[in-house]
């Protein structure tokens, strides 16, 4: 006997059903290993380097020869870099992402700098080192500095900030801007007083990212920066060597002699993440409060 | 202090007033705003123009010594022996991203449509903040995991004595592109109107016909753009890989055997070379070839958003 239509539709209908449950399945199975696998490996970052972890480390000078150095030049290096670099990215980027979103109009030149500042952001981080060393050491002959690998991380935030501000400002509601004009604010005013206000969660959250891309760079402070430091804590001269922290844990594992260079690489490693953490945390912690005020 | 109650009691009596130097001051403040973000705008397109033509200055000088097909075709790495041919890396960089993108893109996706799709509220509010995390850990911390703890893995597993290679690259990369990826689809899959969820669902379909059938073909533009955006991340990055791959200029016999990438010897070699040397120029031309490849794949996103919409 031929089975009805009927009876062929219903069962195509409980394989779909059986095969939807068992892809469910899979789906929840595939995640949450992928979840496991990468709470194990913060687990494993940390907890190896956090059970040797001491504050003298964090401050100590490195020693090429002996056991026992610390990271502490690299450390300082990382932050200063860091901040330097920020500090010129955030004003530029922040201008340019104002400019995109209420500025810009719609024609070929608009389109032009946008597909500029997409191509910027998608070079790779060894280009624009290759640039910075091309400019600084060749160009100004002022060799691996601080101050090198300060304005070339800045290159390589410049357009990540730039797109971050131009969509948070570009999700701030069109009625807020008009109120504005309509009290007699001038356009500068109104982004300054009240779309930035209202955009500075989103840009929070962008230069938070930014800031952790940048502390973790290494690929263009080892091209622009070099790999060691002046040697001495507190040195706040631009001209001496950048090396920070990453690069430093690069040249333990592949260059360096000491004999505790495992031990080393591994607290580095812990030091790394946990600024990361502490960074993406301070950042957003404005945005935090507001919204908890908000709230209540 | 007077002048203020001056100027307050001048506006109370006409509102319309404003005073002339307020008014000038104000009228210079806003033009000097609006030409210092158009100045910050044309710096960053200034900034890629001197990268593209800095690097590329000094890398076409490499063509004065080296025919382009010897550099672009020809395997033979030998800088001490005058031979440049930059073939090994290209074809390491191709055969890297496409094992990367082989093992990156499926996961990435499962990841997505879990996240987006079925997912309890409070999971998806935790995947996504770890995502976050992960983009943030630096490259060279996955590199070095990759060296301490992958690689001899790899070696127990296969019985190799290296272990260094395409595969560890690939994995490691993997976790690197993981997130980009899954962010972008999962915005892309949850920007997806509810109106086609529930069109679907009234067809009769199940819940994993709807994700296939509808909700993957609408997000097909995002998925895509999420997928070239992890694959010029893959083709850039350095750091993580040159501490895995191995590092010497020849052909792998396999996944696991040594070999090297565009990104990975630019680095290892960059330090060491003369800057006046045909060396040290085709280091930079295979700079600039990264630079052209990462500025296409840009232009391919551009040109499918212009379609899609």
């Amino acid at each position: 006997m031929r089975e009805s239509l009927f009876h062929q539709h219903r069962k195509k209908n409980t394989l779909a059903l059986i095969g939807d449950k068992v892809w469910t399945a899979l789906f929840w199975a595939g995640s949450l290993l992928i979840i496991f696998l990468i709470g194990c490996l913060l687990f494993l970052i940390l907890g190896k380097g956090l059970k040797l972890m001491t504050l003298d480390f964090l401050i100590d000078l490195p020693d090429e020869i002996e056991a026992g150095g610390g990271i502490g030049p690299f450390l300082f290096n990382s932050i200063y870099v860091l901040v330097l670099s920020l500090s010129i990215a955030i004003p530029m980027g922040i201008g340019a992402g104002i400019y995109l979103a209420e500025y810009a109009p719609r024609n070929r030149f608009t389109e032009l700098v946008r597909t500029c500042v997409e191509g910027l952001a998608s070079v790779p981080s060894i280009v624009i080192g290759l640039f910075g060393y091309v400019l600084f050491v060749e160009y100004f002959d002022v060799g691996l500095t601080v101050l090198g690998a300060s304005i070339s991380l800045a290159i390589l935030n410049l357009p990540i900030l730039t797109r971050v501000t131009e969509e948070a400002i570009s999700m701030v509601p069109q009625e807020l801007r008009e109120a504005s004009l309509a009290l007699g604010a001038t356009k500068a005013q109104t982004i300054v007083r009240v779309v930035l206000p209202s955009a500075l969660n989103g840009i929070l959250t962008g230069i938070s990212l930014t800031a952790c891309r940048a502390f973790g760079e290494s690929a263009v402070i080892l091209l622009a920066g070099g790999s060691s430091t002046s040697g001495f804590m507190w040195d706040f001269n631009l001209l001496s060597q950048g090396g920070t922290l990453p690069v430093h844990l690069w040249y333990i594992q592949s260059e360096a002699l000491v004999e505790d260079a495992k031990e080393i690489a591994d607290k580095s490693a812990a030091v790394m993440v946990l600024t990361i953490l502490f960074l993406s945390f301070i950042i957003r912690l404005p945005i935090w409060i507001r919204e908890r005020r908000f709230n209540r | 202090m007077e002048k203020i109650i001056s100027n307050t009691t001048n506006l109370l009596k006409n509102p319309l007033l404003i005073t002339k130097a307020s008014f000038n001051k104000n009228y210079i403040k806003n033009h000097l705003f609006r030409f210092y973000s158009l100045l910050s705008v044309l710096l960053l397109g200034f900034i890629l123009l001197m990268i593209l033509f800095f690097i590329g200055k000094t890398g076409i000088l490499v063509f004065k010594e080296v025919s382009l097909a010897d550099f672009f075709f020809s395997l033979n790495w030998e800088p001490y022996e005058d031979h440049y041919g930059a073939g090994v890396f290209i074809l390491g960089t191709l055969a890297l991203t496409t094992l990367t993108f082989l093992i990156a893109v499926p996961i990435s996706l499962v990841m997505a449509i879990f996240s987006a799709e079925i997912a309890p509220i409070w999971l998806r509010n935790l995947v996504r903040p770890i995502l976050d995390l992960l983009v943030g850990i630096p490259s060279i911390v996955y590199g070095y995991l990759g060296i301490t703890i992958l690689v001899p893995f790899i070696r127990e597993v296969t019985g190799t004595s290296i272990g260094e290679g395409l595969l560890a690259a690939a994995i490691v990369l993997t976790i690197m592109v993981l997130p980009t990826i899954t962010r972008i689809s999962d915005d892309a899959i949850s920007a997806v109107s509810q109106d086609f969820r529930e069109a679907s669902y009234a067809l009769g379909s199940t819940r994993l016909q709807m994700i296939f059938k509808v909700l993957l073909p609408a997000a097909k533009q995002g998925i895509i753009t999420g997928v070239i955006l992890g694959m010029a991340r893959a083709i850039g990055e350095t750091m993580a890989v040159v501490m895995v791959i191995g590092n010497t200029a020849i052909l792998p016999a396999n996944l696991y055997s040594p070999t090297s990438v565009l990104t990975s010897n630019i680095v290892m070699e960059i330090l060491n070379v003369q800057y006046d040397s045909t060396w040290n120029y085709a280091l930079y031309m295979m700079a600039f070839l990264l630079l052209l490849i990462s500025l296409v794949l840009i232009f391919i996103i551009r040109k499918l958003r212009v379609k899609g919409v």
